[in-house]
């Protein structure tokens, strides 16, 4: 994954909106951060293949990381802390943020077709 | 514990098998008995995706394939993978997991399962994976059931179980287990650096290591 450059991601975000679209969201701070730290909680969510469809996508710029909102005729999609950013070869549009030692912490993902797994 | 004849571990991610059981793994494999590993998932689900960044959530279930077959080579484990979707486990149903653990250890007539002891395995899907193998090897008849011994991985699991059954020493077999565990790339070098960064933990990486020197297990007692 590259760098997020703001015009590219809103570029791709527009081609997807009023499509049916398989959307991947999640977050997390890893099943074992009670383990190693007891002061810590254990949270997460993700949600794979939703079929969406949404009427307009925005990225928003931060200093060091962006906000993605996807508005729904009845709802929204939004996801904090992106950073990072690829078009697969399957055309699949993933937009990620990590921390410092490169592990995951939110991803956003849309597809034209269900991503696999 | 040589006298076995084939040993089977049953795990639910790629890398269980290094951290866990691995020097254990080289110790039989060095007395002529088999290992074969039971991986449930891809670890589709990891948080770690290199430093720098060489994965994504789309790429890392065919990198950790990759890092799995590395690490088993390293290991001579024969590795079957299950084929089930990690952080899931815990949501499907234990009988049918069980049954189908079932139809391995039919078939391998394996004299040793190793696996997690379930609840008190920390991540969901190891405490899942350990209850479904502790059934299914339950549902053994009484002459074929294998000996069974179950991984305790919580921080206070002296406390809350006791003493452990089988504590086994790998330092004479730890190069072949830090290769193995390095060979999972995408993940290893996340958990290491957490090992050492813990406040639970004792701190120093040499004391963080230590922890991975010994490998005990609890033996599992069924009623019947």
């Amino acid at each position: 994954m590259k760098p997020i450059q703001i015009e590219n991601v809103q570029r791709e975000l527009d081609r997807f909106q009023n499509r049916d679209v398989y959307l991947h969201l999640e977050t997390t701070n890893g099943a074992y951060a009670k383990h190693f730290d007891k002061n810590a909680s254990n949270a997460g969510a993700f949600i794979r293949n939703a079929q969406v469809r949404f009427t307009r996508a925005k990225i928003v710029g931060g200093t060091d990381s962006y906000r993605v909102g996807l508005k729904m005729d009845i709802g929204w999609i939004y996801a904090e802390g992106l950073a990072d950013w690829e078009v697969t070869e399957e055309d699949q549009l993933l937009l990620a943020g990590h921390d410092a030692e490169g592990r995951l912490t939110v991803a956003l993902q849309i597809s034209e077709k269900p991503f696999r797994y | 514990m040589y006298h076995h004849k084939h040993v089977v571990v049953i795990y639910p991610h790629p890398d269980d098998e290094s951290f866990g059981v691995a020097g254990t793994a080289t110790k039989f494999h060095q007395n002529g008995i088999p290992v074969t590993y039971l991986c449930g998932t891809l670890g589709e689900m990891g948080r770690n995706m290199g430093t720098p960044l060489f994965a994504n959530r789309e790429s890392l279930p065919e990198i950790r394939k990759k890092e799995l077959k590395d690490a088993c080579n390293i290991l001579h484990m024969d590795v079957k993978m299950l084929g089930y979707r990690d952080k899931t486990l815990e949501f499907e149903s234990t009988d049918e997991i069980a049954a189908h653990l079932l139809t391995y250890l039919e078939d391998i007539k394996p004299t040793l399962v190793i696996t997690h002891y379930p609840d008190y395995a920390v991540h969901p899907d190891h405490n899942a994976m350990g209850a479904a193998a502790v059934k299914a090897v339950g549902k053994m008849d009484n002459d074929v059931r294998p000996e069974l011994w179950v991984q305790a991985i919580t921080n206070d699991r002296h406390q809350t179980l006791g003493t452990p059954d089988v504590n086994i020493d790998t330092e004479d077999v730890f190069p072949t287990k830090m290769e193995a565990i390095k060979a999972h790339r995408s993940q290893a070098e996340g958990m290491l650096s957490r090992m050492r960064e813990s406040p639970d933990f004792i701190g120093e990486y040499e004391e963080a290591l230590k922890r991975l020197q010994f490998e005990e297990f609890y033996v599992w007692k069924f009623n019947d």
